[in-house]
């Protein structure tokens, strides 16, 4: 048997000042392939590890402007082509009565793509990820903060990375299994 | 007498500081919060006095599945519609019950956006209020068609008969607010709910629970990563939910302001029906948070600033929806239009005239005395006040749909509307729908969104030196 594969290092912090120092430090120190961990969104955190730019918000739009196009589409070619009803006389193309459900649809698709493509991005659902099997880490939706740099990361060396851990603001530093 | 014990840390810092009650008690910390809110789920034994109201309201609603069985199996003729009264309950039901969710619309996403952070307490129950209302809502248009089994006709989808719905009729806008409102209400509440969820599978120690709630939480882990992401979905959300909330509400007036129906052809009617909604779903929120905050002691979290600011709202919605009141009396004189003015005389003087007397003594007269600060912070009386006026914003509907149709453009056709037995046991059977479901949530998830909670503490946030970029 060979040992253990190794997800990476992780420190843990008290404050959000200690993850958030942490996490800059990592990354000057020239680590990529981290992760920081907080009870409740800490943006900050994500800037310091290099993460500035979501794509969630392009997805929305995209999904906003689909959902007005197939809303109005629906709409002009049922009224159109596929089933022409006269109501009261107006045109058959009666735009302003079409605006509302264009509108509802817009949103609909909008609020969809959001919540689908921030879940998408962010891989969940989930069932495994190794950074669980670190026995502290519930503590991460609770009131613990915490920076794990990975093995993957190209600098990543187990004793050196875990030295540059202890040197920060750490309360703890250990290894988490793959 | 009125200041129940557990309030009295508030009730302290009020004298102190007059105005200034806080939005969380001081003393909190990322722990404590953690620990009051999970435990409220995960350690409180389940009391007499939930099982109890349970019964109560979930006996309610089997008589709702009753009523509804009934209805089916004999048709709309049980209920006290006729010709020329064709809407009755079920449509101010209807309006009433959406109505209130609009609140919990507004509590979540238009004060997150205007950045009023003592939403945070409240956001969580009354997201789940908006949902439990718009099922409520949602049961009188499907069994008030007559034939529900066909309700899905009103959804356009390729079929043999080829037929496609009307779009131009308010109705079947109505189907496409209320379902987007819906969707969108159902998807704000879980995006919120992922975080908690995850507190709650780490916290919880009963295996099933655990592996409940971390199904749930799908594998959610405070990543930065996903936070960042999160948060933009979130603002998203709340930034698409704030025109929605506005538009449900106006094509449900639409619904009335489109015909050509005496008193209800006014162009005041959207604003007026948004601005009414939020006030009686401002109502509700108190008449739930008053209670849970009193049994499960969340003063610290739910406090009289809280109280205070939602009977603001109600303040100003109201005098908006009195504003309305006049104008529609305003309207009918001005327009120089026989009919309008017979119909707004009819409603003040006719066989009816009771349902709009007490329509203006409970939305206009009563609430007036929410001036009153020492109202405002007192819960019992606000309790009071909001039960007032969730009365009277359902008589508002009632004198609305009843009046304008009971008697229109020809004597001859003219006719009076008498709620049956079955209009009441439907409608009292959606309160218990409403409730029962309401005793469930607080029973199983958080009702506090913990992880917005923890962000109002001092320590939550990074000191300046950290924060200012280098």
């Amino acid at each position: 048997m060979t040992e253990p594969l190794l997800h990476g290092v992780i420190a843990e912090y008290v404050t959000p000042d200690g993850l958030v120092e942490a996490c800059k430090k990592a990354h000057a120190a020239g680590y990529r392939r981290m992760d920081a961990y907080s009870p409740y969104p800490l943006e900050e955190a994500a800037d310091a590890i290099g993460f500035e730019k979501t794509r969630v918000p392009l997805l929305t739009l995209c999904g906003g402007i689909l959902g007005g196009l197939s809303g109005y589409g629906l709409q002009y070619w049922t009224n159109l082509s596929a089933y022409p009803m006269n109501i009261g006389g107006r045109p058959l193309h009666s735009w302003p009565s079409f605006i509302i459900i264009t509108f509802e649809m817009t949103i609909l698709f909008a609020g969809i793509t959001a919540v689908v493509g921030m879940l998408t991005l962010n891989g969940l659902p989930q069932p495994y990820h190794p950074i669980f099997n670190h026995p502290r880490f519930t503590a991460a939706s609770r009131d613990r903060f915490f920076l794990c740099i990975e093995a993957a990361d190209a600098k990543f060396d187990l004793n050196e990375t875990t030295r540059f851990l202890q040197a920060t603001d750490a309360v703890d530093v250990a290894e988490v299994a793959d | 007498m009125e200041q129940v014990p557990e309030t009295k840390a508030s009730a302290t810092l009020e004298r102190l500081l007059p105005g200034q009650s806080p939005v969380l008690t001081p003393g909190h910390t990322l722990e404590t919060i953690t620990d009051k809110i999970v435990s409220i789920v995960l350690r409180r034994p389940v009391t007499l006095g939930w099982v109890g109201g349970f019964a109560l309201f979930f006996g309610l609603m089997n008589l709702l599945l009753f009523a509804m069985a009934y209805l089916f199996f004999r048709g709309v003729g049980i209920w006290g519609i006729n010709i020329p009264v064709g809407w009755g309950f079920a449509i101010v039901n209807f309006v009433w019950w959406v109505g209130i969710g609009h609140a919990g619309t507004l509590i979540s996403a238009i004060l997150l956006l205007l950045k009023q952070g003592w939403r945070n307490s409240i956001n969580r129950f009354a997201e789940a209020m908006t949902l439990f209302a718009v099922a409520c809502a949602g049961v009188f248009p499907l069994i008030h068609t007559g034939r529900p089994w066909l309700a899905y006709w009103l959804f356009p989808y390729p079929n043999t008969m080829g037929v496609w719905p009307q779009f131009r009729s308010p109705l079947l806008w109505d189907v496409f607010a209320v379902s987007t409102y819906a969707t969108i209400s159902a998807l704000f509440w879980y995006v919120g709910l992922i975080p908690d969820l995850a507190t709650f599978r780490d916290s919880a120690t009963n295996p099933v629970a655990k592996t409940i709630y971390g199904l749930l939480a799908m594998g959610w882990r405070g990543s930065a990563r996903h936070w960042k992401r999160y948060e933009s979905a979130y603002l998203l959300l709340a930034g698409l939910a704030t025109p929605l909330v506005l538009s449900v509400h106006t094509v449900v007036s639409f619904d009335f302001a489109i015909s050509i129906i005496p008193g209800w052809h006014t162009t005041v009617f959207p604003p007026y029906f948004v601005a009414g909604a939020i006030y009686s779903g401002f109502a509700m929120v108190l008449v739930l948070a008053i209670p849970i905050r009193r049994f499960y002691g969340v003063q610290d979290m739910m406090t009289l600033r809280h109280l205070d600011n939602a009977a603001k709202v109600m303040l100003g919605t109201g005098l908006i929806v009195a504003y309305g009141y006049m104008m529609e009396a305003f309207y009918a004189y001005y327009s120089g239009n026989a009919y309008e003015l017979f119909m707004f005389k009819n409603r003040a003087l006719g066989p009816m005239a009771w349902s709009y007397w007490c329509l203006i003594l409970f939305n206009i007269l009563i609430p007036q005395m929410l001036w009153i600060r020492k109202v405002r912070l007192n819960p019992g009386l606000l309790f009071c006040a909001s039960l007032v006026i969730l009365l009277g914003m359902w008589l508002e509907r009632f004198v609305i749909v009843v009046t304008s149709l009971h008697r229109d453009f020809l004597p001859s056709s003219w006719g009076m509307y008498v709620a049956t037995r079955w209009d009441y046991a439907v409608f009292a059977g959606t309160l218990g729908l409403f409730f029962s479901a309401m005793f469930l949530f607080i029973r199983l998830m958080p009702m506090i969104t913990i992880f917005e909670m923890r962000m109002l503490l001092p320590q939550a946030k990074l000191s300046e030196e950290v924060s200012a970029h280098d």
